[in-house]
């Protein structure tokens, strides 16, 4: 099985550590993971914008870059619902490898439940943890219970974390409501954009979260800038990290 | 202005902002509570959405069969064109018949229309008879909501308002006496009116009539004593059988205010004894949408839910969309009608897609936001900066090496330069760093690193092995 590591451009450059616990936990679960250098970023900033003319070059790029894999994995469930929801437009319908690629392209949790069908990761992590379940991780790939639609689902996030020695989860009162990152909408709103993030951190202290995890670095860069600026005693760690520190304990 | 400043303005009313935020919440969990105990909710969801899609694809047909049927039933049919034609059509009815006063029941199209200025430059005086929408009728603003007009106002400020336009006592604030003086009110209005307008929530091509949905029974209040009833229906509000109603009755309230049925649902086939009913069928861009990419918008049955769950909507208040129609249905529709005012609605939304899975009849409403953005982007509208900005990306992203540069540059710059200039206003950081954090710069990108640890690896693999 050849897998290739999808690095969204921001985590490339922001959170290197993100990408290498995503390493280090396929690894321990053996896979060999390679990571394609000609990689950049899938587009999304610019289709969000409305700039499809901009995308397509980047849709292009990143079929012709992660062609001839059997599985493309990424830490972050934004990114994978543009190349599997939203490259309509912006790639060739008829081309067999683009339509191969899109639907070979996993996020995380997907791959190691779906794919590996990892059952419980053995490890400890003692803390409180706090989910954010992203929304386009949620609604677009439907990795977890959606609270607006009335059929069960699991979170995969939780079912990965949950089979962790001593740890908790938070209660909160709105389960998934969004943190308000939205890509260029944290700038273009930036007062509403705030006052979510605000609104998320605030149901998160109060429900005791020590640990605020998920499965997107963009949701998570918006609300630890929030905690950072108010020095909060939350640690925001992506869930691939929480793993592969249990793993350690 | 624009949604994000006058978004701003709300927001910055914190405690206001916040109160607002959870009225709204409060109904969208009241709608979850009533959906969970439907097992077959997401079954009607669907079935709605289907017959939607068939009336879509059948529209000019069902469209000339409920004429047909209602004329049968003694209605008069009229057909406009264009808002303006449709308050000629109501304006002339009025005329004809000598009436001075008209008295409304809720209808989101003669908002969209603007009948009320047009009525009363004509010298009708105009009643809205719904409490949300007689509140803002008085206070000279629009609804700020398509099913709770006046969800923005608090009880002090109805009191206050009450207290000037109904006389009741300075400071007052009691829901229940307040509603007691609106109740007496619009009594005395309704028994003045000489005609009764109402909107049509259902139209049924099959028996001709047509169904309307309150819950305070203003409608029939309204139509009950004047002779005659204007129904002002969009195009889009037909449903084939009288049967299709079992399935829309079930999701309309129970998605709007977690309601099972709204308190009254009033059907009315042809007109009361000695009277006249006026259906005036309305386009005003509808066909022009059917065409077009965004057709099921169309599908709105105007309950709201978009809205009561829009994490932007409730923290933005309804009239930060400047539009009838505002939230996530409203950022699309408007737009279509007028793009260069409203450029900025598609933009004020995070695409969390809350509103999609909430939506009784299944629009898309996230993946439609996403299209009107490359929409307004075709006519030039996201604004000069933002596509410089994507332009430049995109050739930074087209290109590896150049993509490697530029981010080793911008960590660097982030790492060497003070912390002032960084959250200075001369900086693109600026709009970020307002209440946020920039993610600290690390000194290595992953690529870098996962590049040193493959090597490092390499070079332990070809060690000669025994040393342990």
């Amino acid at each position: 099985m050849r897998v290739a590591l999808f690095i969204p451009c921001y985590v490339d450059q922001f959170y290197p550590n993100v990408g290498l616990a995503t390493v280090s936990l396929l690894e321990a679960l053996g896979v060999e993971a390679e990571f394609p250098v000609a990689q950049t970023c899938c587009g999304q900033p610019m289709a969000n914008s409305g700039c499809m003319d901009e995308a397509r070059p980047l849709a292009t790029h990143f079929v012709n870059t992660f062609d001839g894999y059997d599985y493309v994995v990424s830490p972050s469930g934004s990114c994978v619902s543009m190349v599997r929801n939203h490259y309509d437009h912006l790639v060739d319908g008829d081309d067999p490898i683009a339509a191969a690629v899109r639907s070979r392209t996993l996020e995380l949790s997907e791959f190691l439940l779906n794919v590996l069908k990892v059952g419980s990761i053995p490890g400890r992590f003692p803390f409180q943890v706090g989910l954010h379940q992203s929304c386009h991780g949620l609604r677009e790939l439907r990795l977890g219970p959606c609270s607006e639609v009335m059929a069960p689902r699991d979170s995969m996030m939780q079912r990965l974390l949950s089979g962790l020695g001593d740890i908790r989860f938070s209660q909160l009162a709105r389960r998934d409501e969004c943190c308000g990152f939205g890509g260029t909408f944290a700038i273009a709103e930036e007062a509403v954009s705030a006052m979510m993030g605000q609104d998320r951190i605030n149901d998160h202290v109060q429900a005791g979260t020590e640990v605020l995890t998920a499965g997107d670095m963009s949701c998570l860069m918006h609300l630890d800038g929030i905690i950072r600026r108010q020095k909060l005693p939350v640690r925001v760690m992506h869930f691939a990290e929480i793993l592969v520190e249990a793993m350690a304990m | 202005m624009g949604h994000p400043a006058l978004a701003a303005e709300f927001t910055a009313n914190s405690e206001r902002a916040q109160w607002h935020d959870k009225a709204l919440w409060f109904v969208r969990e009241k709608r979850d509570r009533i959906a969970t105990g439907v097992p077959e909710w997401e079954l009607l969801r669907e079935t709605a959405s289907a017959i939607k899609k068939h009336v879509q694809s059948l529209m000019a047909e069902y469209l000339e069969e409920f004429e047909r049927n209602a004329i049968r039933s003694g209605a008069i049919v009229h057909w406009a064109t264009d808002a303006a034609e449709h308050n000629r059509i109501v304006l002339s009815i009025l005329q004809k018949h000598q009436a001075g006063r008209l008295v409304k029941s809720k209808s989101m199209l003669t908002e969209e229309c603007h009948l009320n200025p047009f009525l009363e430059k004509h010298g009708i005086q105009v009643v809205d008879s719904d409490l949300g929408e007689r509140i803002v009728q008085l206070r000279q603003e629009p609804p700020s909501h398509i099913v709770l007009p006046a969800i923005h106002i608090r009880k002090e400020e109805v009191g206050e308002c009450f207290h000037e336009h109904l006389g009741t006592e300075k400071g007052a604030s009691d829901p229940k006496y307040l509603t007691e003086a609106a109740r007496n009110h619009l009594r005395d209005c309704f028994c003045k009116a000489d005609v009764g307008l109402t909107g049509v929530n259902f139209a049924i091509a099959e028996t001709g009539g047509i169904v309307i949905c309150t819950n305070e029974g203003n409608a029939d209040l309204g139509v009950g004593l004047p002779q005659v009833h204007i129904a002002s229906m969009g195009m889009e509000k037909l449903v084939p059988r009288a049967g299709d109603l079992s399935v829309f009755l079930r999701l309309l309230a129970r998605s709007a205010t977690g309601q099972p049925i709204t308190t009254y649902t009033s059907h009315f086939h042809g007109p009361q004894q000695g009277g006249e009913l006026h259906i005036v069928i309305v386009d005003n861009g509808r066909t022009e949408i059917l065409k077009s990419e965004f057709r099921r918008s169309l599908d709105c049955i105007r309950c709201g839910a978009c809205m009561n769950t829009c994490p932007v909507y409730r923290r933005s208040g309804g009239h930060s969309y400047e539009s009838t129609v505002p939230g996530p249905i409203g950022s699309i529709l408007t737009p279509l009608q007028s793009p260069e005012k409203h450029s900025t609605l598609p933009f004020a939304c995070s695409l969390c897609g809350s509103c999609t899975d909430v939506c009784p009849v299944k629009i898309p409403l996230h993946h439609q936001l996403f299209a009107m953005r490359e929409h307004l982007d075709k006519k030039n509208l996201i604004g000069r900066g933002k596509k410089l900005q994507m332009k430049l990306l995109s050739a930074v992203f087209s290109r590896t090496w150049l993509f490697n540069f530029a981010g080793r540059v911008a960590r660097t710059a982030l790492r060497i330069t003070p912390r002032f200039l960084v959250y200075s206003r001369l900086t693109p950081a600026f709009q970020w760093g307002r209440k946020r954090e920039i993610p600290e710069a690390p000194p290595k990108s992953f690529r870098e690193l996962y590049a040193e640890r493959q090597a490092s690896r390499q070079s332990d693999r070809q060690k000669p092995s025994g040393k342990n």
